[in-house]
């Protein structure tokens, strides 16, 4: 029987105790003395979050095919047992062995949002693991960070060992090989460091200097080791078909956030919305075969036993074996119980036949992403919805029986004026209205629709990296021109609206866009006590502004002017196929409000095609 | 047709609480492509009922579901596939057809179950047991101490549920409880209409000897529910109780 990390004691008094346990269904156990390399993979957030992403479950699989490496789980014990763990110094440690993470190989950390950085120090510190990667010895294990957010790993750059920027599909083989190479030769930390370098892809922190202008801009960014490469290629797969996916991902005992098959249909997405960083980093746009996915569902319902199956992807309704899927999808399994979960689709005939056939329509909602409200503004951000579309979507819908109706939208975009603020308002009332011109007999009682604004956040690798974002006080001050426009309404009992926190926005920008310098303020937040700052009952924007001012790094420097055109980022060592000339064209073209066609329309020479693949190569060969 | 699931639960299932055990099985039944069946409607659901809730931490030898199968499925081959695709940590024991008659089913017949109580020697692990005798020496002869116990006129303990906390007297709801080995056993009340479970027995007890359970760490493991015996009376071999297992029959294999 295993022995667990945590005694009884402990386990009876904290919450959920099955976070901590493991022996889930498909978890992998393998005898320790068998394999060369053990490896943590981590999602620094509670166990219920970080259980429900796919990345992963992909690595998981990936690693666990090889018999030489035996990767385990580990994500961040929650705060009643953070506490516990501090007062007891037990190590952190993987679910499946319970064995401590510092005795690990590597610990690999995914980097999915900003608002986890100070949980990465959190694991590490909880693992025993020096925050700094400099202060690591020859015991410790390898960390490393991958995801969405490395793409600006700079925030970062002190507490990992290396990075994995792109897809972990491509490289993951050649760092663990030349792991083993290095320990069979007796090859120190530092040696391996420099064989990784030299991997496509791997970007080593410490091999890298930046220099700064007076003002706190970049002045230089150049490795100071001979095996470091000048740029960092991002890592895609081109064949998403032919590639590993995990046929028996691991079933949690208990509810997590994703409770069910996920089927990723897609990478990748040919819209090219401006204020978008999926859009960019993943192009091309690849997609997964259909009858490969068919097989899979089977697969994983089978394996899994989940009640529940649902697609995944940027920009579902791009993907072009859409319609044959999902009805396959519903015949096959809906008789058996299964639950068929839509993602957000395009109204149109198909998407309303399909939604009423796996939802309840009187308590399913419609939802539309316009993100603004006006058509200029629209235009600005390159989001090809009208409101035509809008209108039209929602009239086949409540005409189908349908009544509630949820809107999201960004306030702060660039060039927004108060009349596109008011568009907001104007745009949710037009959808009322639409609902209302239905006769009263013919209609289901009142229409609800919700509308939600978040702050927009100018991220790396988007046309909008130049972007200026504004204060606190500022965004509120939108949310409120906004709210204020909805009790000018008409249709104003129908109509709901929810703004997204400002306070967060604010750090989220900072992180987005942050320099190595950022680093500092994050490891003070941490030591005065920040953590789970994605939750927000756990959020304390007051302690984090005190950490930026012990620090003395300035929020306002990184998130309160327009950068020039000639500037240096943080970030631009990296190659993610997209070029900065394409970005700069694009953000030219937003500020004079004019659209660019999506890939399957034309191609507008973003750089990419160099992968040659995907979208890039389709009807080419 | 209508079949009982009998399991044991055990190791670090024993963190897992019922509502994870309940969703833990309905994944189990597609894993294991038991035929069962589901309620019509928009979202169906399966048909599926647990006997008996198990408190997080306590262990047992004979937990109970009862399904409904929308075609039959021999015994040998639903526990072979069952056991197929379990965890460590819970293994099944029995599946047996049991009656159509909805007063049959598990939730509505248990009438009592019966626990081994372990004292531990610290609350850190439920491995490291010490036999009764030893954990009570110093309040006196351990079966003495229960005796004495069952000899109150009245137990009176706080029970609380959502609503409200009250006295009751939980004397009658013990049916028998003696040292037995190295444990202490319990044969208890249990069902809908009249429920203790053991930790109240044991606050109580613990009361009465001027200890807690903070001072005194115990184990519980469930060993059986029970129903009332629908022959009691009318034979006067048999019993009062009778397993919920007892109550059904082998499913055999046709074809």
């Amino acid at each position: 029987m295993r022995k667990l990390a945590l005694n009884d004691e402990i386990l009876l008094n904290i919450e959920k105790p099955a976070r901590y346990i493991g022996g889930e269904v498909n978890s992998v156990m393998k005898a320790k003395e068998e394999v060369d390399i053990r490896f943590a993979m981590c999602f620094p957030d509670v166990y219920e979050i970080g259980m429900s992403h796919l990345g992963i479950q992909i690595l998981y699989d990936m690693f666990n095919r090889r018999e030489d490496v035996w990767c385990e789980r580990v994500y961040s014990p929650w705060l009643d047992l953070d506490k516990i763990m501090r007062e007891e110094e037990i190590p952190l440690f993987a679910l499946e062995s319970q064995d401590p993470i510092k005795d690990f190989d590597f610990l690999g950390i995914t980097i999915q949002y900003e608002m986890c950085y100070t949980n990465i120090l959190q694991v590490l510190d909880l693992s025993q693991i020096p925050l700094k990667a400099s202060e690591r010895t020859e015991e410790h294990p390898i960390v490393i960070g991958g995801g969405p957010c490395t793409y600006n790993p700079e925030p970062l750059a002190e507490f990992f060992d290396l990075f994995y920027i792109g897809e972990g599909e491509t490289v993951y083989d050649q760092l663990l090989d030349a792991y083993k190479e290095n320990k069979k030769n007796g090859g120190s930390r530092q040696d391996y460091l420099e064989k990784a370098a030299q991997i496509e892809g791997i970007y080593v922190p410490s091999f890298y200097e930046a220099s700064y202008h007076e003002d706190g801009t970049l002045a230089s960014f150049h490795p100071v080791k001979e095996c470091a490469p000048k740029k960092i290629k991002k890592q895609m797969v081109l064949d998403v078909t032919d590639t590993c996916y995990p046929e028996a991902p691991v079933v949690p005992f208990i509810k997590v956030t994703q409770d069910r098959c996920v089927l990723e249909i897609m990478r990748g997405c040919i819209r090219g919305c401006r204020f978008c960083q999926a859009g960019m980093l993943y192009r091309p746009t690849r997609e997964r075969d259909v009858e490969r996915l068919k097989y899979y569902a089977y697969q994983m319902l089978k394996n899994t036993g989940h009640e529940e199956i649902s697609l995944s992807s940027l920009s579902s309704s791009d993907y072009t074996q859409l319609k044959e899927l999902v009805l396959f999808l519903i015949e096959e399994f809906q008789g058996k119980g299964i639950n068929i979960s839509l993602p957000s689709l395009r109204i149109d005939a198909f998407s309303l036949d399909v939604m009423e056939k796996v939802q309840d329509i009187r308590k399913s909602s419609l939802t539309f992403a316009p993100e603004a409200g006006s058509q200029r503004m629209r235009n600005v951000i390159n989001k090809g919805l009208t409101e035509e579309d809008i209108l039209s979507g929602a009239g086949q819908a409540f005409e189908g029986g349908w009544n509630k109706v949820k809107l999201y939208f960004m306030l702060g975009l660039p060039t927004e004026t108060e009349e596109d603020m008011r568009a907001i308002p104007e745009l949710a009332d037009k959808v009322a209205r639409r609902y209302y011109e239905i006769p009263k007999d013919q209609r289901n009682g009142k229409c609800q629709i919700t509308t939600s604004t978040s702050f927009f956040i100018p991220k790396p690798f988007t046309p909008f990296q130049w972007a200026k974002m504004y204060t606190n006080e500022e965004y509120i001050a939108r949310a409120a021109t906004v709210k204020h426009a909805f009790n000018d309404q008409l249709n104003r009992k129908s109509l709901r609206y929810n703004w997204h926190d400002a306070e967060v926005t604010v750090l989220e920008g900072v992180f987005a866009r942050g320099d190595r310098k950022v680093g500092k303020a994050i490891e003070k937040a941490y030591s005065m006590g920040c953590i789970y700052d994605a939750w927000s009952e756990n959020f304390s924007y007051e302690t984090w502004l005190k950490a930026f001012e012990e620090t003395g790094l300035d929020i306002a420097f990184y998130n309160e002017r327009e950068r020039g055109q000639e500037e240096l980022f943080p970030w631009d060592f990296i190659d993610i196929g997209v070029t900065k000339a394409f970005l700069r064209r694009e953000w030219d073209r937003a500020m004079k409000a004019e659209v660019t066609p999506n890939c399957r329309q034309k191609c507008s020479g973003c750089g990419v095609g160099v992968f040659g693949g995907g979208v890039c190569i389709e009807g080419k060969n | 047709m209508k079949a009982r699931i009998k399991f044991r639960k055990y190791g670090v299932m024993r963190f897992i609480g019922h509502l994870d055990v309940m969703r833990y099985f309905q994944k189990a039944m597609r894993r294991a492509d038991i035929p069962i069946a589901f309620t019509s409607g928009y979202s169906p659901h399966m048909i599926m009922s647990f006997a008996q809730p198990l408190g997080v931490g306590v262990t047992s030898d004979g937990e109970y579901l009862d399904i409904e199968l929308k075609e039959s499925i021999s015994s040998e081959k639903a526990v072979k596939q069952l056991n197929a695709v379990m965890v460590e940590g819970i293994d099944i024991v029995s599946f047996v057809q049991i009656p159509e008659d909805k007063k049959a089913s598990g939730m509505t017949i248990v009438a009592a179950a019966e626990y081994k109580v372990s004292f531990l020697k610290s609350a850190k692990s439920a491995y490291e047991t010490i036999s009764v005798r030893d954990a009570l020496s110093e309040k006196g002869d351990a079966e003495r101490l229960v005796h004495n116990f069952l000899k109150l006129d009245q137990i009176m303990v706080l029970k609380k549920s959502k609503k409200q906390e009250r006295e009751i007297d939980i004397k009658p709801l013990i049916y028998r409880m003696e040292v037995e080995g190295e444990q202490l056993h319990l044969f208890l009340a249990a069902g809908s209409e009249e429920n203790l479970k053991p930790d109240l027995v044991m606050e109580a007890f613990f009361k009465f000897l001027g200890t807690t359970k903070e001072e005194t760490p115990v184990h519980y493991h469930r060993l059986e529910v029970y129903a009332k015996n629908p022959n009691d009376g009318k034979d006067t071999d048999m019993t009062q109780f009778v397993s919920l297992e007892s109550l059904g029959n082998l499913i055999p294999e046709f074809n």
